[in-house]
């Protein structure tokens, strides 16, 4: 695991002035009250938690296979907890939930690659983007297999759909 | 007439700049007598079919180049953009050795360019060639894998490096098509064809169009061994089988990343042995964990085709007396022998039973030398470079100190088998040096002040009470202090990083990346901002030559200072490619 306890001394704003960006450089406190004033970041109702260990029994080479737990939740609403990856664009509807941190972004960086346990996550409206280093917990309904963003041709085997997400 | 004279240059200059053709192979391509390559001409702007003009050396080229262009009259850039017309002829070949000098018109564009088509001898002088590459191995690399490894008493190393004791050189230079910086696909390419390409191609010229699988090819080692020789084929590396440097022994794609096409390539060649990481890539993709846009099931096709399968390091072991084997031993890129053997971090916890790059050459060489028209094996250390980008020495020397294991066992395999000529080299270099060691009994807590340079550098203290060539801990009190010339902005904490490897800088959400956060607190750690542009994630290639080494026959064809695509010309000649055998 990455020591990723430490908070950042110096918090660069964020480039959407009423989002997350002020709220970042603002105290915990006001970030918090930040939240509230926004529906679309409220966590949805809080349902089961998976976290990254749980997704899957076995990681093989020749594939992973999907948790009994994973099974049983596909459809519900579910909360797990990651890094936002850097994404693909500056605004997207989606964005990659890591279990650590991306420093490198293999969207930008062809000497680079995913890690094969990510989750993709789909909001509703376009958001900016927190830095990788921060851990958030998402929430949103889990979708399990197989599919390919229609836009981007980005295939993934997890997904979170309709989601929010909040800073832990 | 003086005026004439002056006249006359000028409108040249002005030909030269506003209507120039490219041509494809470039002006001073060496190329391989008999090897098929892809001849193409590209114009600024519109001509006319009618206008265009070819001869090589004064004659009409079709006869020298076996075969007629196509014409197109408009070549597509993004949005539709009308790029100029082009003239393309595919798998072209000039079976005689020679100067060739091809002049191209089309109204006012004029080129001319001149490739130096070589032949080679009709007798071999080694039946094998074992090509061993330490992506970005610099110097210090070695220095510091000698020092980690062997120690040193009163000036004197205490031991030797196998790579010590191979007995020709040459300073490689590593420069691409459009920059004289570099990467692990142009350079291997290089190494691979014997045609220097723009960086992240493969086997390809880098033309305008955006495709990246349309690109002007040209031969590959592995397709010139099956056009004219039954030697077997074999590619070894500790990362994904699909990286840039594995991928050039077979390879044709403008972009490195198109890694579910290279597994393809791979495919179409079928070297004998393949052994790496990277098998998301082989997998469909309705399979989790799967990186493939498709449906094909690559692990059953190569399975299909008489490979058998080893995922791990006991099923290696298995499949070792077997005709054909596909090795794959990871998702991704496979851990550092640090994680690997001794901290077991990274992605050891997931991928526990991977087997060694020595392990994997050793298999390899007993399979490929059952064929008695020999082989061609390249074998990759491709950690030294990955650890290398995010300054983590450690990982990086200890890699140095395995892919040198390698190097012994292919020295060990040469003393039985002398018909063998080993290169050993980089493919590009890195900006690190070593400058002393990091005391930490030197007084004071600021860690700077623990630096020894010059006569307060003394001696590292690593221990190999095992005897296993590795430093029972990287992390003595008195280390090599190793450090890069460019990085990003991040926190030097003057430590091995025993937890995972580094990452010194993170994306913020401006874009920019900025020192990783998660090492400040690191007792003694201290910011050190950044020389490269702040898009940089980690360390960057340098420019710097690589110094090859060989040994064996053909050796000799290696000296003084060589463009890394001469290094193929060398091999082909060694392994007489361009006589059919
Ligand atoms: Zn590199």
């Amino acid at each position: 695991m990455w020591p990723d306890g430490s908070q950042p001394a110096r918090l660069p704003l964020f480039s959407d002035p009423v989002g997350f960006a002020m709220a970042n450089a603002l105290s915990r406190r006001a970030f918090l009250a930040g939240v509230a004033t926004l529906p679309l970041m409220r966590p949805a109702d809080a349902g089961d938690s998976l976290t990254f260990e749980q997704l899957y029994d076995k990681i093989t080479v020749l594939g992973l296979s999907f948790s009994d737990k994973v099974k049983a939740l596909a459809g519900k609403t579910v909360s797990i907890r990651g890094f936002m990856a850097p994404p693909l664009k500056a605004e997207a509807k989606f964005f990659v939930l890591t279990e650590i941190p991306m420093s490198i972004c293999p969207f930008c960086d062809s000497d680079s690659d995913w890690p094969s346990n990510i989750v993709v996550v789909y909001i509703d409206d376009k958001t900016t983007f927190l830095p990788p280093s921060k851990l958030i917990e998402v929430t949103g309904t889990l979708e399990v297999g197989s599919w390919t963003d229609p836009e981007t041709g980005f295939v993934s085997q997890l997904r979170l759909v309709h989601s929010s997400f909040e800073t832990v | 007439m003086r005026t004439l004279l002056l006249a006359l240059a000028a409108s040249t200059a002005l030909i030269g700049t506003a209507g120039a053709a490219t041509v494809y192979p470039l002006d001073r391509a060496t190329i391989l007598a008999g090897s098929p390559f892809d001849f193409k001409v590209e114009f600024d702007g519109s001509v006319k079919a009618e206008d265009v003009k070819i001869a090589i050396n004064g004659a009409d080229y079709k006869a020298a180049l076996g075969g007629e262009v196509e014409f197109i009259a408009s070549e597509k850039g993004k949005d539709d953009v009308d790029l100029g017309s082009a003239v393309l002829l595919r798998g072209a070949k000039i079976d005689k050795a020679g100067a060739y000098t091809l002049e191209v018109s089309a109204g006012d564009q004029k080129k001319s360019v001149t490739w130096d088509v070589y032949a080679t001898p009709e007798t071999p002088k080694a039946k094998n060639v074992i090509f061993l590459l330490g992506d970005g191995l610099s110097v210090a690399h070695r220095t510091a894998a000698r020092l980690m490894s062997k120690g040193m008493t009163e000036g004197k190393a205490n031991g030797r490096l196998a790579m010590d004791d191979l007995d020709h050189m040459a300073f490689i230079g590593t420069s691409s098509t459009h920059s004289i910086a570099t990467d692990s696909a142009n350079t291997m390419s290089a190494y691979m064809t014997g045609h220097k390409s723009r960086v992240n191609a493969l086997g390809v010229y880098a033309d305008r169009t955006p495709a990246t699988m349309d690109d002007p090819k040209v031969e590959t080692i592995a397709e010139a061994l099956r056009r004219t020789t039954k030697k077997s084929i074999g590619v070894v590396t500790t990362s994904e089988i699909e990286d840039a440097t594995p991928a050039a022994v077979v390879s044709h794609t403008r972009k490195r990343d198109e890694k579910a096409a290279i597994v393809g390539m791979f495919y179409d060649v079928k070297p004998e042995v393949v052994l790496g990481g990277g098998s998301a890539y082989f997998l469909a993709k309705d399979v989790p964990g799967s990186k493939r846009k498709d449906d094909k099931d690559y692990i059953k096709l190569f399975q299909e085709a008489g490979y058998t399968l080893a995922t791990d390091k006991d099923e290696l072991q298995k499949a070792a007396g077997s005709d054909k084997i596909l090795g794959l031993f990871h998702t991704g890129n496979m851990d550092t022998q640090l994680d690997r053997a001794f901290l077991k971090k990274g992605t050891v916890g997931k991928f526990p039973n991977q087997p060694g790059l020595v392990e994997m050459t050793q298999v390899a060489l007993d399979q490929l030398s059952k064929n008695e028209d020999g082989f061609f094996l390249m074998v990759e250390a491709a950690s030294i470079d990955k650890m290398s980008h995010p300054m983590d020495w450690e990982r990086a020397i200890v890699d140095t100190i395995e892919f040198d294991k390698a190097i012994a066992v292919a020295r060990k395999f040469q003393e039985s088998h002398p018909d063998t000529l080993i290169v050993v080299t980089g493919d590009h270099t890195h900006g690190v040096s070593v400058i002393g060691t990091i005391d930490d009994d030197k007084p004071g807590t600021e860690m700077r002040e623990k630096v020894g340079t010059y006569d307060d550098a003394g001696f590292p203290n690593y221990e190999d009470k095992d005897a296993d060539g590795y430093p029972d801990n990287v992390d003595v009190s008195r280390r090599l202090a190793i450090f890069a010339n460019n990085y990003p902005d991040h926190y030097e904490t003057f430590r091995p990083k025993l937890d995972n490897p580094f990452q010194p800088a993170v994306k913020s959400e401006s874009g920019a990346y900025v020192a990783n956060e998660a090492y400040k607190d690191v007792p003694g750690a201290v910011f050190v901002q950044g020389n490269l542009p702040k898009s940089a994630d980690t360390a960057v290639h340098a420019v710097d030559d690589v110094v090859l080494q060989a040994a064996g026959p053909g050796a000799e064809g290696f000296k003084g200072y060589m463009e890394q695509s001469d290094v193929y010309k060398v091999l082909a000649d060694t392994l007489a490619i361009g006589a059919k055998q």
